[in-house]
């Protein structure tokens, strides 16, 4: 199975000590006949260790199919059918998540990298309590004694700050709240004390205030821990408070991927900065008398995972597209050092 | 076969779809078949379903009888496929008066929250029985005959889809696009029509196909029993009773009303789960 | 129960086109009675756009579904150009029912799926009768057109659009039929960002040239500081603050309002705010905290709260607060 990936690098199986997770042009497929739904088609992302790297996009931009081929839990017609996925293990070793056996990838989900979902009610399951679910976990992955397990879930909801946890662990997902529920997926995660977690969307279901209970409990889980995040959400508001890095997600690719402060103060990538101008802003977009200017929307719609443009997905709602964008599909480049760009005309900006 | 025809617009998984549409085919096939034998009896049969010939009584199968002939030489191919008229009819007739009441039941009951009360009650009180014990007791208060028959199994089916019906109307009823008819002003029995029923076609659909087969089993489960349709009147059920006596002697003039009957219900089912997983909204996710 | 002191200026009543007063809905469930609106009152003035906010089960859909009457409200009134909506029979109704219409968040169940998108649209214009034959299909397709579809997409079925088309053809159907006062609920949270713009600017386009009034429920408070004119806050059914939503935003005088706004994630890396993180879950609308409903989470509770349920106090013109330590809170807020 030879593999392409024309944006490895000079060193295709190094991975710089700081980094631990590389997804190398990952393509992930899902086949149907003589179509193919290309969700994700070219994700290059970089998980610096014990950073948050924020991965954002709009709905079918791939985000979940990046996190769920990380995680090798992708649904039946999905495959992987390119690209590399570099892990550095906790023992220091490399490996290639996108070719790794079924049993290692078990073992490897839940202690070396973790996931939590948008929905905790659907990813708990209702018949069991909380603590037989964090309890289970931490067996699955360890030897220990039903009672010392115990203790550990216990201490897992006393980290997220769950009130009275002796109690909680009894109870059934449905009798908590949706907030609770998210803090004990949280708590699940982490049992096993992951070097890597990956959620995809978890306060996306939550009122405000809980989602800011639940980032400031993983800002803080993140600086004791010490472990690394990859944070799957479509809103730029949360992506500012939560991330040290993010990837932004176009029809499957990564357009963009920046330390957070440089992509907010000058996105290289036309996509980036049509998002940004279209999120209302009221100090923007309302004139001193209270008069409301009218928003800024990116023109058009995203294009089908069926039928991709040739080029540059994004060329016809650029506004800086021209003829060699829509032929040739833009290579990841460096707008500076740190900052890449798949956009040819990145400079203009 | 309308609903076929309607969902190849909207084609899912291509694959899955095959599969199903195989069993669907098959099924479908099958029922075609027995139908045009039913309805063509008069074309197709060699002798006339009355036909004595006491001569030739209790003859097995050969190329003179396909089937044989019973205890008055009648032959059993002919009395067979004109069964299947009666046998078909009772089942299609029944299954429509069941759609009928059991639909208008479900709506009310899914609609108005006073009517719902009494029909849930009544719905569950006629479920908690055996579907037979039901039929029998009605053609009983009745007084048995083809109509009579007809009208017990309507009765006693009914509920089922009332069932279905009045769970998916309370789900429906409460969904955005209802309200926003609401919104509209649209009048309630438009909405019944046109925003609920239209959505239960496919539940429906599945559920009377369902209905049809076990109306048909039933049939025949009177006709044993002798509680069903005069025993003059061909139908399976009547057949397969009038057989009883000569099991062992002549076991023809059970077994091929009998495998006609279980044919046609195999395949109904067939027909029904194809419906169902063609129908079924999680196959049907857009890509 | 009415209170009124949120009409200080006193503004030209021909002005308010709605005016809601004493607002109540309890529903009975099977745990007992939920309070899902609890005494709300506030006026929508012509040509404006009020926006509701709150976070989940706060009562803004309920409060609007009872305005439409989608829902019977358990008491008080709400004046529409003079007539009590509330206490109209139904037949009555029908006739408001052009009046008042509704837009809804999810662009997925808000159409009927088996409906070709001139039927959705044509079964409002056939419910008042308002056109038919060659002028209704007119009607249709300048429609489709106003809102930004084109008159091919009538044919179509709503699972061939995309989640921003289908809420165009849901406020295709609710301009329909001509209506006056808009309650658009939470019409772009389920839209991506940059459909979500696009939809607001045909809201805004719509209100500025039909000269809609526009009630706009959502959880957002970015878009609602963006869109609106006036903002109600809600919290478990209760009115908390409200008022101007440039006063609101400019000098929020509710705990409850000020943890909302230093909540609510800005697309600004830089900015770093002070993090009023409420502690704790929104209580159970079935069991509410006395005096007070916000006092369990509120980081500035004393024992009063327990006590009196807080009055709306006027704090600036048209501004309003409901928290019994709104003075004296004041102070501390400038540090
Ligand atoms: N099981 C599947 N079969 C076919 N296509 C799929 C499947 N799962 C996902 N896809 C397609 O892959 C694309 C990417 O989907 P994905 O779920 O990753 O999007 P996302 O960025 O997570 O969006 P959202 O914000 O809506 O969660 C979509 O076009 C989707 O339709
Ligand atoms: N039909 C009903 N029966 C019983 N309780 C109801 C009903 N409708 C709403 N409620 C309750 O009323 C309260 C207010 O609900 P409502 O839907 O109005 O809130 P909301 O502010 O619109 O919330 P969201 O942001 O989640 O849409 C909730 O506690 C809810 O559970
Ligand atoms: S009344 Fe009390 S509890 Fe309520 S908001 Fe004011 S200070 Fe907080
Ligand atoms: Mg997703
Ligand atoms: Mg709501």
């Amino acid at each position: 199975m030879a593999m392409s990936t024309p944006n490895a690098g000079n060193h295709p199986d190094a991975l710089a000590d700081d980094i631990v997770l590389r997804a190398d042009n990952l393509r992930t497929h899902f086949i149907m006949g003589a179509r193919a739904a290309k969700s994700v088609d070219g994700v290059t992302l970089t998980v610096r260790r014990g950073q948050t790297l924020a991965v954002v996009g709009e709905s079918g931009s791939g985000k979940s199919v990046t996190s769920l081929s990380i995680m090798r839990l992708l649904a039946h017609p999905g495959r992987i059918v390119g690209g590399r996925l570099l892990y550095r293990m906790r023992d220091g070793g490399v490996v290639d998540l996108a070719t790794l056996s079924d049993k290692r990838m078990r073992a490897i989900r839940g202690k070396e990298i973790a996931m939590i979902f948008q929905e905790p009610m659907t990813s708990l399951n209702p018949l069991y309590t909380v603590g037989d679910q964090i309890m289970e976990m931490i067996r699955l992955h360890e030897p220990v004694d039903r009672h010392e397990a115990r203790t550990r879930a216990r201490r897992m909801l006393e980290l997220v700050e769950i009130p009275a946890p002796d109690k909680r662990l009894d109870q059934y997902p449905h009798e908590m709240s949706g907030g609770m529920r998210q803090r004990v997926m949280i708590a699940l995660a982490l049992a096993c004390n992951p070097a890597l977690l990956i959620a995809d969307e978890p306060t996306t279901a939550l009122d405000v205030t809980i989602q800011a209970q639940i980032l400031d409990l993983m800002r803080r889980l993140q600086r004791e821990i010490g472990m690394s995040i990859l944070f799957v959400t479509h809103n730029l508001g949360v992506v500012a408070e939560i991330a040290h890095e993010v990837a932004v997600m176009y029809a499957g690719r990564v357009v963009e991927q920046a330390p957070v402060h440089d992509l907010f103060a000058r996105p290289r990538h036309p996509y980036t900065k049509g998002l940004l101008a279209c999120i209302p802003d009221a100090k923007r977009d309302r004139a001193d008398d209270g008069t409301r200017k009218m928003l800024n929307p990116i023109p058009g719609s995203v294009p089908s995972v069926l039928a991709l443009p040739a080029g540059c997905a994004f060329a016809p709602r650029c506004p800086l597209a021209e003829p060699h964008c829509e032929t040739a599909p833009p290579e990841l480049l460096n707008a500076s050092p740190e900052h890449l760009t798949r956009c040819w005309r990145h400079e203009l900006l | 076969m309308a609903a076929a025809s309607a969902s190849s617009v909207d084609s899912p998984r291509i694959s899955t779809l095959i599969l199903q549409r195989k069993t669907l085919a098959i099924g479908l096939a099958i029922i075609v078949v027995i139908t045009l034998l039913a309805v063509l009896a008069p074309l197709i049969a060699p002798y006339a379903p009355g036909k004595l010939s006491i001569v030739n009584r209790l003859k097995p199968p050969s190329a003179t009888w396909f089937f044989g002939t019973d205890e008055f030489g009648r032959d059993i191919f002919s009395r067979t496929i004109y069964a299947g008229q009666l046998s078909l009819l009772v089942g299609a007739a029944a299954t429509a008066l069941a759609a009928t009441v059991g639909i208008t039941l479900g709506l009310v009951a899914g609609f108005f929250r006073k009517a719902d009360g009494i029909v849930s009650r009544i719905i569950d009180a006629m479920m908690a029985f055996p579907d037979i014990l039901l039929a029998i007791a009605l053609v009983a208060a009745l007084g048995p005959s083809l109509a009579t028959v007809i009208v017990a199994l309507g009765v006693v089916y009914a509920p089922r889809l009332a069932r279905v019906v009045r769970a998916s109307t309370l789900v429906i009823r409460e969904l955005p696009y209802v309200e926003a008819a609401r919104a509209l002003g649209v009048p309630t029995w438009r909405i019944m029509t046109r925003h609920v029923l239209r959505n239960l076609v496919s539940p429906i659909l599945v559920q009377a196909t369902f209905i049809f087969a076990y109306a048909m089993l039933a049939e025949a489960g009177l006709s044993f029993l002798g509680v069903g349709v005069s025993p003059e009147i061909p139908t399976w059920g009547t057949m397969i009773a009038a057989g009883r006596q000569y099991v062992g002697q002549a076991d023809w003039m059970t077994i091929f009303p009998g495998l006609a009957i279980i044919l046609t219900v195999l395949s109904l089912q067939l027909v029904g789960d194809g419906l169902r997983d063609l129908l079924d909204p999680r196959l049907r996710k857009d890509l | 129960m009415t209170d009124t002191t949120q009409t200080t200026q006193q503004p030209d009543a021909a002005d308010i086109l709605l005016s809601v007063r004493g607002l109540s809905k309890q529903f009975s469930t099977g745990s007992g009675p939920v309070k899902a609106v609890e005494d709300i009152s506030f006026d929508v003035r012509r040509g404006q756009i009020v926006g509701i906010v709150g976070e989940s089960g706060s009562g803004k859909t309920t409060a609007g579904r009872c305005l439409l009457r989608l829902v019977e409200p358990s008491s008080g009134e709400a004046i529409f150009d003079g007539v009590d909506l509330f206490s109209l029979p139904e037949k009555a109704l029908r006739a408001y029912r052009r009046r008042l219409q509704i837009i809804f968040q999810d662009p997925y169940s808000s159409l009927n799926p088996r409906m070709r998108v001139r039927d959705i649209i044509g079964e409002a214009i056939d419910t008042h009768g308002l056109a038919k034959g060659a002028a209704r299909q007119a009607r249709i397709e300048e429609l489709l057109t106003r809102v930004g579809l084109s008159p091919e997409h009538a044919r179509r079925y709503p699972n061939e659009f995309s989640g921003g088309q289908r809420q165009r053809v849901g406020i295709a159907r609710a301009l329909a039929v001509e209506p006056e006062l808009i309650i658009a609920d939470e019409p772009v949270s389920a839209l991506d960002v940059s459909v979500q713009a696009q939809v607001l600017n045909l809201i805004q386009e719509l209100q500025r040239e039909l000269g809609l009034t526009m009630i706009f429920i959502s959880h957002d408070l970015t878009v609602v500081e963006y869109l609106c004119d006036e903002i109600v806050v809600l919290y478990l059914g209760r009115i908390m603050e409200q008022g101007p939503a440039r006063s609101v935003y400019a000098n929020p005088r509710h705990p409850y309002t000020r943890a909302l706004l230093a909540t609510a994630p800005v697309p600004d890396p830089t900015v770093r705010r002070e993090r009023v993180i409420l502690q704790g879950d929104i209580p159970s609308p079935l069991n509410p905290p006395s005096g007070c409903v916000f006092r369990t989470r509120c980081p500035h509770a004393i024992a009063a709260c327990a006590e009196t349920v807080p009055t709306r106090e006027t704090v600036g013109s048209g501004h309003s607060v409901a928290c019994i330590r709104q003075a004296e809170l004041v102070e501390t807020y400038q540090d």
